[in-house]
């Protein structure tokens, strides 16, 4: 009974705590929600809006946006492509098959790869590499190596170990211990795990072009900034689709893989 | 042990080697014009020019940047980010909640037996969903971008695209949660005669209740790295101000930030474990 009622003090105390944060927040952006919604704000965005309308379909630039598609999808492969290569070279030392030492260095690798957000990556791969899809590929790849070199390290870490083991005492080298003994146990969760994040990717792609990254994303905001609204417009539809393809691709492989799993 | 017998034993050769090296040769086929799209030219890593601006650059990472008027303005992005989230995460629940409640199947009341209105129920359900999809399928950074164009809203602008995007996200989660636990009580709840927000909160809420909240906890942390990346489109907060500083090459600025940026995703990491025990 008062266990029951110090978790409900504690609840209400922390929702509390929650209430008076979201209170604390809107207060501390002094957002004029009601300003936006006045005469002149609102004619100003109607404007806006309108502009978009109606969105530019001449063969000429949906030719363009059909190659700046291309390219996003191109950024989102190689950049999922190379990581499933470099981290999974680096989760082998991360999974702790060299020693404790190499083990602690492969991590600490990896979660600073993971923690800089892609589009903080794309902004300093501008300046090592240009403006340009290639960028946003370095970017894609250095995140997400940091991402799959850690699931891989994972997957690695509770796969069993008997395989191995049994190659070893037939005496099988560490190569072709690892390739025959681990690999096509965790294979298939590997391939899960980088499929997902492939999918991730193509959002991320589409979205990496705003710093320079290329792509759609780099034409949105070349059309936007010249206030050309109804490229924009264009190049805002295209993304939808992609994404929602995307959604709908990725959840019917899912039903697929998951079907042949049972 | 010589290779020569090994590779030529049968007992010995590799039953999958021709189909893997079939996909290796695939895979490198269908690499090349990849390649080609994304301009892959790595030899400019190495060019002098670009080499030389980014050593300067890296150069000027150490020591991170301690002017008291730099980490003033540091503290108070990093207020805005936090601010930024948790707005916008309020926000985003009170759009999710309506749509999550309506497109819920276990809360229909046509469902539990012959009613005039199943078609209608049916109707507004797919719409909800719709709406949903319509709302996830941009990303918020894009919203962000829209709504500092349109507008000239700074942080504002990241608080409105993550209250749409989020609210999506929220809305079709909620509901997922909801239809996979078990609908027995709300029915029950629901054929004796209750109103549907009563047997939300009494049939499903109890059950569900944890799952909805570490969910929402773990998307306030989602939200806290999202307003650092929307800042890159001027939307406010850390990632602003980290773009003004890659923009004029302080690396000193950069590091300091990043070094925050990290303590703030730790930080929201710490906060949300809390939460949920406590909350759960």
């Amino acid at each position: 009974m008062t266990t029951y009622r110090g978790q409900r003090v504690a609840g209400l105390a922390c929702l509390a705590v929650i209430a008076m944060g979201v209170v604390a927040s809107f207060r501390y952006l002094a957002v004029d929600f009601g300003g936006l919604f006045e005469e002149e704000a609102r004619h100003r965005m109607a404007r806006f809006v309108v502009e978009f309308f109606p969105p530019d379909l001449s063969p000429d630039f949906l030719r363009k946006i059909g190659f700046a598609s291309l390219q996003t999808l191109a950024v989102s492969l190689l950049g999922t492509a190379i990581p499933m290569v470099v981290g999974g070279l680096i989760a082998l030392p991360a999974a702790g098959r060299f020693g404790t030492l190499p083990k602690w260095i492969a991590r600490s690798l990896l979660n600073g790869l993971r923690s800089v957000p892609e589009l903080v990556w794309a902004s300093l791969m501008v300046l090592a590499a240009g403006l340009g899809p290639f960028a946003g590929t370095l970017a894609l790849a250095l995140h997400t190596s940091g991402v799959l070199g850690r699931l891989f390290a994972e997957s690695l870490e509770n796969a069993s170990p008997l395989p191995e083991t049994a190659l070893r005492d037939l005496g099988a080298g560490p190569v072709a211990r690892f390739f025959y003994g681990t690999l096509p146990l965790i294979a298939p969760q590997c391939l899960g795990y980088t499929l997902y994040r492939w999918e991730m990717n193509i959002r991320m792609a589409t979205i990496l072009g705003f710093v320079g990254g290329g792509g759609l994303g780099q034409m949105l905001y070349f059309h936007l900034s010249l206030f050309q609204q109804a490229q924009a417009a264009t190049v805002l539809i295209a993304m939808t689709i992609l994404v929602l393809a995307d959604d709908s691709l990725s959840g019917w492989a899912r039903r697929a893989l998951g079907a042949q799993a049972h | 042990m010589s290779a020569a017998t090994s590779a030529t034993h049968p007992a010995l050769r590799d039953p999958l080697a021709r189909r893997r090296l079939g996909w290796v040769v695939t895979a490198l086929v269908l690499l090349w014009p990849l390649l080609h799209l994304a301009e892959f030219h790595p030899a400019t890593l190495m060019a002098p020019a670009n080499v030389q601006v980014m050593g300067n650059f890296l150069r000027g990472f150490l020591p991170p940047s301690v002017a008291p008027d730099f980490l003033g303005e540091l503290l108070a992005a990093t207020l805005q980010t936090l601010a930024i989230a948790t707005a916008g995460i309020a926000l985003a629940f009170v759009v999710a909640l309506p749509l999550a409640f309506c497109a819920t199947r276990s809360l229909s009341v046509s469902a539990i037996g012959p009613a005039n209105g199943r078609w209608r129920g049916r109707v507004l359900r797919q719409g909800m969903r719709t709406v949903m999809v319509l709302l996830r399928s941009i990303p918020e950074i894009v919203w962000a971008l829209l709504f500092v164009r349109a507008s000239g809203l700074g942080p504002a602008a990241g608080v409105l695209a993550l209250a749409i995007t989020y609210g999506g996200m929220l809305a079709k989660v909620y509901s997922e949660i909801l239809e996979a636990t078990d609908a027995r009580p709300a029915r029950a709840l629901l054929q004796a005669g209750s109103g549907r927000v009563a047997a939300l909160c009494f049939g499903l809420l109890p059950v569900a209740a944890e799952e909805l909240v570490s969910y929402t906890v773990y998307r306030w942390e989602c939200a806290i790295r999202a307003a650092v990346v929307m800042g890159f489109v001027g939307a406010g907060g850390l990632g602003q101000l980290m773009d003004q500083a890659l923009k004029g090459f302080v690396g000193g600025e950069v590091s300091s930030i990043s070094l925050v940026f990290l303590a703030l995703v730790m930080l929201a990491d710490a906060i949300s474990l809390v939460l949920r025990k406590v909350l759960a």
